[in-house]
């Protein structure tokens, strides 16, 4: 039990190790835009400084919030649609191949579709509505996650299919047991990359379909040629989804992934 | 007969076929309760097939299985644990199909892992942390841990030195005289055939029935080393059913 907390507690320290390195980073981006402002002046690009105090004159509004609040709930509610519907099917695909012979081309035109194509689509369905923006981002992600879920499914080990069925597991014992455990390998990455699609796809369709939002306050800077608020915007975006994947996915996922760390040799672990 | 009907295991007729291509056909085996059978036949002659049929994997295409005993288990060539569970989790993974509360588990497994000389300190580590033999031993304690009384080995220690080899032989020995589990055991080493086996049965190279069956002197466990070597020369130099083992040998220098 102690030793467990332990470990635990030690995993959070790597964790936080890592979030130092990526800061060191971040400190790395805004040197180089700073330079950047220093080459191009303040009308053009704002130093990042100008740019924090814009945000956090933003955010010192109360209205702000809620702005940043209704991208973040869109993108939010577009990822969990995205992450089921993709889960789902992406299992269905795996375990049954001519389904999967069925979506693999549905697949391809649903990536191969720029974003911006589906926004004009809904907003021609939907109008300037939140339906808009949420089916633009389901249409952009789920793709992403049934890919990996579907790639899970079809690279698990059929040997440890044999060894249970040995032990006597009927098949709902080996989906959960071991089939399920195989996909969440496959599917935490997916979900990653989908969350961050999520909100660009949120924020694009915001400022395209005029509902508000954080791409509502970009489209407003753009008309008033106020480059620090417009980037301050994007930073607060990028807070929001760097706070959410931080916050959630990545905690869950390297639970799931103690293995995966325990099987890299030593000096090679981060 | 009568011996029939005591037996643990018992195939009739047993006939398989991949995508039309018949790989066993007509195959008869009983073993009796606490008997240790070793299968051996030429590479790719069918043994794997008929220990995955006789272990309920895979549906036989003819023929049925009858299987008398409580509980089975099996021990695989490769280990087959699951990699993203530490060692103390795979021995105990058959207990949790089972649904056996944790607690429980828990002590059963550290005990299975007891029984095969697992060291306890290395009970938290995964699998990728572990040695060959060290996962073998795993897979062995996780078979162990049902308290089956009738076990399936596929070439279990194939991939192992000689001298672990002997070491993890004479545990699988220990452990069915104590437990008095029966077990059908394929490998290719005629040597470790004489050494863990009550009875040899050799498998058809073509896999078209049993081609017959050697019965051995004494019992597992306390055997001479010289006795076990002159019985196996015995059977390579002048027994003619055991003329195309050899095939085996050349796939394996190769
Ligand atoms: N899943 C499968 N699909 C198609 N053919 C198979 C399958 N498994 C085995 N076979 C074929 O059946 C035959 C018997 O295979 P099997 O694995 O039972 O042989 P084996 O006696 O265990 O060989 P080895 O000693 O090399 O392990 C082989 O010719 C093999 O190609
Ligand atoms: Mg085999």
């Amino acid at each position: 039990m102690f030793e467990a907390a332990l470990s635990r507690l030690g995993r959070m320290g790597s964790f936080l190790w890592a979030g130092w390195s990526g800061l060191a980073g971040l400190a790395l981006l805004a040197a180089l835009w700073q330079a950047g402002h220093e080459a191009y002046g303040a009308f053009i690009l704002p130093s990042p400084l100008e740019t924090l105090a814009a945000g956090a004159a933003i955010l010192s509004d109360g209205r702000a919030w809620g702005v940043a609040m209704l991208t973040c709930i869109r993108a939010v509610e577009g990822f969990a649609v995205s992450a089921l519907a993709g889960a789902v099917s992406g299992l269905a695909a795996g375990y049954f191949p001519a389904t999967m012979r069925l979506a693999r081309p549905l697949v391809t035109v649903l990536l191969g579709v720029p974003p911006i194509a589906w926004i004009v689509l809904a907003m021609i369905w939907f109008g300037s509505t939140d339906g808009t923006v949420v089916v633009t981002v389901v249409v952009a992600a789920a793709p992403l996650v049934f890919v990996g879920v579907a790639e899970g499914v079809m690279t698990r080990d059929r040997g440890l299919d044999d060894m249970a069925r040995a032990f006597g597991a009927g098949p709902v014992q080996r989906l959960i047991t071991l089939g399920l455990r195989h996909v969440a390998a496959h599917l935490f990455p997916a979900l990653a990359v989908a969350l961050g699609m999520a909100f660009k796809v949120a924020v694009m369709a915001e400022l395209l379909a005029n509902v508000g939002g954080i791409g509502g306050e970009l489209a407003r800077s753009r008309a008033n040629l106020d480059v620090a608020a417009a980037l301050a915007w994007v930073t607060i975006a990028v807070a929001a989804l760097i706070l959410v994947e931080y916050g959630v996915v990545h905690p869950v996922r390297s639970e799931f992934e103690r293995w995966r760390t325990a099987a890299r040799p030593w000096g090679v672990r981060r | 007969m009568g011996r029939q009907e005591m037996s643990v295991l018992s195939l009739s007729g047993i006939g398989h076929a991949y995508f039309g291509r018949t790989v066993l056909d007509r195959i008869d085996l009983d073993v009796q309760p606490g008997e240790m059978v070793a299968l051996v036949g030429p590479s790719g002659c069918g043994k794997s097939t008929l220990i995955h049929l006789a272990a309920g994997i895979v549906e036989p295409l003819r023929g049925t299985v009858a299987m008398a005993c409580r509980r089975h288990a099996m021990v695989f060539q490769e280990s087959r644990l699951l990699p993203w569970a530490t060692a103390r989790d795979n021995i105990a993974y058959p207990l949790r199909l089972a649904g056996i509360r944790a607690g429980e588990r828990r002590a059963r497994a550290e005990a299975a892992a007891r029984r095969v000389a697992f060291d306890a300190v290395d009970l938290d580590k995964y699998p990728a942390e572990l040695s060959g033999g060290m996962r073998q031993r795993v897979a062995i304690a996780r078979a162990l841990v049902v308290d089956p009384d009738f076990m399936f080995f596929d070439e279990p220690f194939t991939a192992l030195d000689a001298a672990l080899k002997r070491r993890m032989q004479d545990l699988v020995i220990e452990a069915a005289r104590s437990a008095h589990f029966a077990a059908l055991f394929v490998t290719h080493d005629l040597m470790e055939a004489v050494r863990i086996a009550h009875r040899i049965v050799v498998l058809d190279s073509a896999g078209k029935g049993i081609a017959g069956q050697r019965m051995l002197p004494g019992e597992p466990g306390t055997r001479e080393d010289s006795d076990v070597f002159a019985a196996v020369q015995a059977f390579l130099k002048r027994d003619p059913l055991f003329r195309h083992i050899h095939d085996v040998d050349e796939r394996r220098v190769a």
